[in-house]
């Protein structure tokens, strides 16, 4: 038990997906704009990771059983894009409004880092079954807690003077940078 | 044969894709802690980036419509896999420093970008050039943002002590550059030179670069497949 948490607070809090490890920086520059969007993109951001894992596990023992390790980014991403386009048609279905506001970028979550990422690093770190979940929970908590805080960020970022050239992407990376700088506050916790 | 050096040409300048048109922004981020890691992942990009141009565009009369985007996904996907191979039995030690990112290849924006923008639509000789193109100017960038951290992070490039053998020590590295937030800084100074380069080059150009909050490239940023397409003309 012990054990399960500091994998989920590492993922979510140490090793965090964005502002450590870059990955998924697309939808965190690009759809953290507003608060609400922020919410639907964590959300199937999190789905997805939660899903491909333990649509993956099987494989991956399968793989490895039959020592055909080297298959496993070919799985992997056909998995994710399976994933993916599954996730599309249930939300279409189910919430018009969500599927209208994330537009594109439900599509680019088969491109996103961020999935793929997570399914191979469990597969580095041999994590079992439920390790594999509790990493993946973590990794999708953390994607929503720095995109969430991006979001809250950017807000105010609208209502103040910003220098020209810094404006848009550039202050957002500023405000990822110092934000990274304080996420490394949390190095201590794990021990 | 022209047409082939205006590609390459525009792909290494005009439409950089590290500093223009800003896509692969995750392995840019993250690998770039030193100059000799941003280039072995510029250079394994590049290679993928090549071949894949050539087969999509091989393919492109025969790939359906409909299933094409799974399709270009299993062709990067084998080169990735056969790079990460060559890496492993040549480049032990780059291949190690990259890790997980070597994989995570399959997923980089510019590689899908250039197949479903470019080589879908253009002959194999162009789509190489262009592959060539992109390939070297993703080297050059990830290579130039590798230095500019290594040489501010360790005061060292390309593993040469700059800073006790040429500077005499005067220089205190700042190690947080080459520590995650180091990568931020660096990319949004790199990012605002380049919105100003960009304001006062191309002040009438109606593009997709800057919507109603002036958030400068907020679409091309997220939207790393369609903006190939889309915004290539703007940065011209």
């Amino acid at each position: 038990m012990k054990e399960l948490i500091i994998i989920l607070l590492g993922a979510m809090l140490i090793d965090n997906v964005i502002l450590s490890r870059f990955m998924g920086i697309c939808p965190f520059l690009g759809v953290s704009g507003n608060t609400k969007s922020a919410q639907g993109i964590s959300l199937s951001v999190a789905t997805a990771i939660v899903l491909t894992i333990v649509i993956t596990y099987p494989i991956r023992k399968f793989l490895s059983i039959h020592n055909l390790e080297y298959m496993q980014t070919i799985m992997f991403i056909l998995i994710i894009a399976a994933v993916v386009q599954l996730l599309e048609m249930i939300i279409k279905r189910y919430n018009k409004t969500l599927y209208d506001m994330l537009g594109v970028y439900l599509a680019l979550i088969t491109t996103n880092c961020a999935v793929l990422g997570t399914v191979i690093r469990c597969t580095m770190e041999n994590h079992d079954f439920v390790q594999s979940i509790v990493y993946g929970i973590g990794v999708s908590g953390g994607f929503a807690l720095s995109i969430f805080i991006m979001s809250g960020i950017r807000g105010r970022i609208n209502e103040n003077e910003v220098p020209v050239p810094f404006r848009g992407t550039p202050i957002v990376l500023i405000t990822a940078g110092l934000m990274a700088i304080a996420f490394s506050g949390f190095a201590g916790i794990g021990g | 044969m022209n047409r082939c050096l205006k590609q390459i040409y525009g792909g290494i300048v005009t439409e950089n894709p590290t500093f223009v048109l800003m896509l692969g922004m995750c392995p840019t981020l993250a690998v770039t802690t030193e100059a000799r890691n941003g280039l072995g992942m510029g250079i394994s990009t590049a290679a993928v980036l090549i071949l894949s141009n050539m087969l999509v565009s091989m393919l492109r009369n025969i790939i359906p419509g409909n299933v094409r985007i799974p399709a270009y996904i299993v062709i990067v996907a084998t080169l990735v896999t056969v790079a990460g191979f060559i890496m492993q039995a040549y480049f032990k030690h780059i291949y190690d420093a990259l890790g997980v990112y070597v994989p995570l290849i399959v997923v980089n924006c510019i590689i899908l970008g250039r197949a479903e923008g470019f080589a879908s639509k253009h002959d194999v000789v162009l789509s190489v050039c262009d592959g060539l193109g992109m390939g070297t100017g993703f080297t050059l960038g990830l290579t130039v943002i590798g230095a500019v951290r290594e040489f501010l992070g360790k005061g060292t490039l390309f593993d040469y002590d700059i800073n006790n053998n040429i500077l005499g020590g005067s220089f205190t590295p700042v190690s947080i550059m080459v520590l995650a937030p180091g990568a931020f800084f660096v990319l949004a100074f790199i990012c605002a030179v380049r919105n100003s380069m960009i304001r006062s080059d191309r002040k009438n150009v109606k593009s997709c670069q800057s919507d109603v909050a002036g958030n400068t490239d907020e679409k091309c940023m997220g939207n790393c497949m369609v903006c190939p397409g889309n915004c290539r003309e703007s940065n011209r």
